[in-house]
């Protein structure tokens, strides 16, 4: 320590890959044919250039933050946990059931819902970790099962008995009482951002402020000293799925009840889909911490909102973006590189 | 078998692998002659499933070479999605089928390297690397289409480039469905009977020894990693180019991951691997099969039936896991002291 101010070097670490992925996007930018400099100028003047566009940008870091937390939680307790997926469509499918078939006082219908939609999701997050725990079926390939039953029993749900009348498409939308208060007319974010944010601040008491929290740190940092300290290996997948599921639900029901201005979850699923996969990156990139989780989700955020102009203003479509994301994650998995770069750079 | 070190622990559990087989063998008869009762027709039943193992056959044998060598690729869903599109690109540019099958495979090669690559000398997370991939797949899989073909849904190409299937007594069968076959017996004869074959399996328990041998480790893996991928990538090609007709962005559906769970069921042996698929492929065609039949699809909506292939996977691979044994560096880079 030379006495001046440093950057932690997470933070450096985490932005630097951001910045890896998107010099790669560019790269595939340039191959076919499009000017990366126009399209990320777009991107970012539409991610942050207003006011607006800054709500918007927060509006889509919700449910990032959410299924973020799902993967985080799992990395904490040594599980590569990627079915926030299916858990954020049944989520989202609980909270439309509640939202728009029964009628409730104001407050208790909001709170109804999102509380059904997270059980929903723990509940979908309960077959892979049982499975996990009883006989030892790896959770990549059981949560990506599970998601794609949810896809199929999320539609089936959603055609046989959520449609409205008259249109397939969508189902009913959620009833007044059951929607989060918009909180600016000029953008869609709601309320639920406080909740989503009071979540992750929650688990992050959670993990590091209890007994509880504390094994399951523990048993996915060092399995085997957990198991000396009399750590219940089981209990603590279970927790971490249940934490995580939790999480989904409430990311599938911010989609529902606190996005307009749809209110309603679309027969292909269409509003929710890729959210899940979408956390991956949002926890790699936030450290796997409850808290970095919200900042990384911002800039995913800003990535899946400034992304829509790229479209517009250098012809660059937006799916890019995922691409992108994708990029992030794959450098993100190369600790070498840091290691070279710092080489290179005589430190 | 036993006569190699790292499967002498594993003849038990090979019985008890074979026993699963060939109970699952007496199921699949039992079932044929209760879908004839029914007014399926197991014959067609065949060959749809012969058609949904082929993809799954490839990417998997691939899959447990690599993963043999000690490389995982949980990347493969992503491989077969942007192989899928490229094969038909190619096809549409040669005018030609196989070519786009050989489309499919360079570009899975391709790919295949590249995370190798990133394994071998990034000494990457392989999990989260292939995750990476799959993530970059989601995206860079419609931006393809469209870029290629303006139209984010369905493409249909003309179906003279389809590649043809051959007539026999079961019904169609793909040539590229007896190539997946015969890889499976290639890749069984390559590990178990040739030099290559056991330096592979080497690499995998005891880089260090293959190192100081003066084999190198990270060429070997790799190799591994390029032909998983090359296989992946013409499973890839495979499904739009010799079964659907067609390819869309959900065109991989799952299957890079039945694939994987393919590779935990045969414990990395290719012909278990081949095996499984042909297990799970016939639950697919199972479910192709009842989503048509009258007096069925009425009752049961085709959502379920869906979901067939995924309830398949996740029993089967909680009914036979605890028995398999990965190699001992299987995932980890190998770093010379």
């Amino acid at each position: 320590m030379n006495g001046r101010f440093r950057i932690p070097r997470p933070l450096v670490e985490s932005l630097a890959t951001i910045g890896v992925g998107l010099v790669a996007g560019g790269l595939l930018m340039l191959v076919f044919g499009n000017n990366p400099l126009r399209a990320y100028r777009a991107l970012f003047v539409g991610a942050f250039g207003s006011l607006e566009d800054v709500l918007e940008t927060l509006a889509f870091a919700t449910p990032l933050m959410l299924t973020g937390l799902t993967f985080a939680v799992g990395v904490r307790a040594g599980l590569f946990n990627i079915g926030a997926e299916g858990q954020m469509y049944l989520g989202a499918v609980g909270a439309t059931f509640i939202a728009g078939t029964f009628a409730l006082p104001p407050l208790v219908h909001v709170a109804a819902a999102t509380l059904v939609a997270m059980l929903c999701g723990a509940l979908w997050a309960l077959p892979p970790a049982l499975l996990k725990i009883w006989r030892g079926v790896h959770e990549v390939i059981s949560t990506i099962m599970c998601n794609w039953i949810a896809f199929h029993l999320s539609t089936y749900l959603v055609i046989y008995f959520l449609t409205g009348a008259g249109r397939a498409d969508s189902t009913r939308p959620a009833l007044p009482t059951a929607r989060y208060p918009v909180l600016f007319a000029e953008s869609t974010l709601t309320a639920v951002v406080f909740v989503a944010v009071a979540f992750c601040l929650a688990v992050y008491l959670y993990l590091w402020g209890t007994r509880a929290g504390y094994e399951l740190r523990l048993a996915g940092e060092n399995p085997e000293a957990a198991r000396y300290a009399g750590v219940h290996a089981g209990r603590a997948m279970l927790l971490s799925f249940g934490i995580g599921g939790l999480a989904a639900g409430l990311a599938g029901a911010s989609q529902i009840i606190g996005r307009p201005p749809a209110w309603s979850l679309y027969a292909t699923l269409g509003n929710v889909t890729t959210l899940g996969f979408d956390g991956i990156g949002v926890a790699l990139v936030g450290r796997s911490h409850p808290l970095g989780g919200i900042l990384a989700a911002f800039l995913f955020g800003a990535l899946a909102h400034g992304g829509r102009f790229m479209e517009y203003h250098a012809g660059v479509l937006s799916e890019l973006v995922r691409a992108i994301n994708g990029l992030i994650v794959l450098t993100l998995a190369v600790p070498e590189l840091w290691a070279i770069t710092r080489r290179r750079l005589g430190r | 078998m036993g006569d190699h070190p790292a499967e002498a622990g594993t003849v038990n559990a090979r019985g008890r692998r074979l026993l699963v087989a060939f109970l699952a063998a007496g199921a699949v008869a039992l079932l044929a002659y209760a879908l004839q009762r029914l007014g399926l027709n197991p014959l067609s039943l065949l060959e749809a499933g012969l058609l949904a193992m082929t993809p799954l056959a490839l990417a998997a044998v691939g899959e447990c070479l690599n993963e043999k060598a000690g490389v995982v690729n949980i990347g493969l869903e992503g491989i077969l999605l942007i192989s899928a599109i490229t094969g038909v690109w190619a096809a549409e540019i040669f005018g030609n089928g196989v070519a786009g099958l050989m489309g499919g495979l360079v570009t899975g090669a391709v790919i295949g390297l590249v995370l190798g690559l990133v394994s071998v000398y990034g000494r990457a997370d392989q999990i989260i690397a292939g995750m990476g991939l799959n993530i970059f797949a989601l995206g860079f899989g419609p931006f393809l289409l469209i870029s290629l073909w303006a139209f984010p849904g369905i493409h249909l190409f003309p179906e003279e480039l389809m590649v043809p299937r051959l007539r026999t007594p079961l019904g169609g069968v793909s040539p590229v469905t007896i190539a997946a076959v015969a890889v499976a017996v290639l890749a069984h004869l390559l590990l178990h009977r040739t030099v290559l074959g056991f330096r592979i399996l080497a690499v995998g328990e005891k880089p260090e020894a293959v190192d100081v041998a003066g084999v190198r480790v990270d060429r070997l893996r790799l190799l591994t990693s390029t032909l998983g991928g090359a296989l992946c990538g013409a499973g890839g090609a495979f499904l739009p180019l010799a079964w659907f007709g067609g390819v869309v962005k959900e065109i991989s559906a799952g299957r890079g991951f039945i694939a994987l769970a393919c590779v935990v069921f045969a414990g990395l042996e290719p012909l278990l691997a081949l095996g499984a698929a042909f297990l799970f492929g016939f639950a697919e065609g199972f479910s192709y099969a009842v989503a048509v039949t009258p007096g069925v699809k009425e009752r049961i909506p085709f959502y379920f039936v869906s979901m067939v292939p995924y309830v398949t996977t996740l029993v089967v691979v909680a009914l036979v896991i605890g028995q398999r044994r990965f190699p001992r560096t299987v995932g980890r880079p190998y770093v010379r002291e």
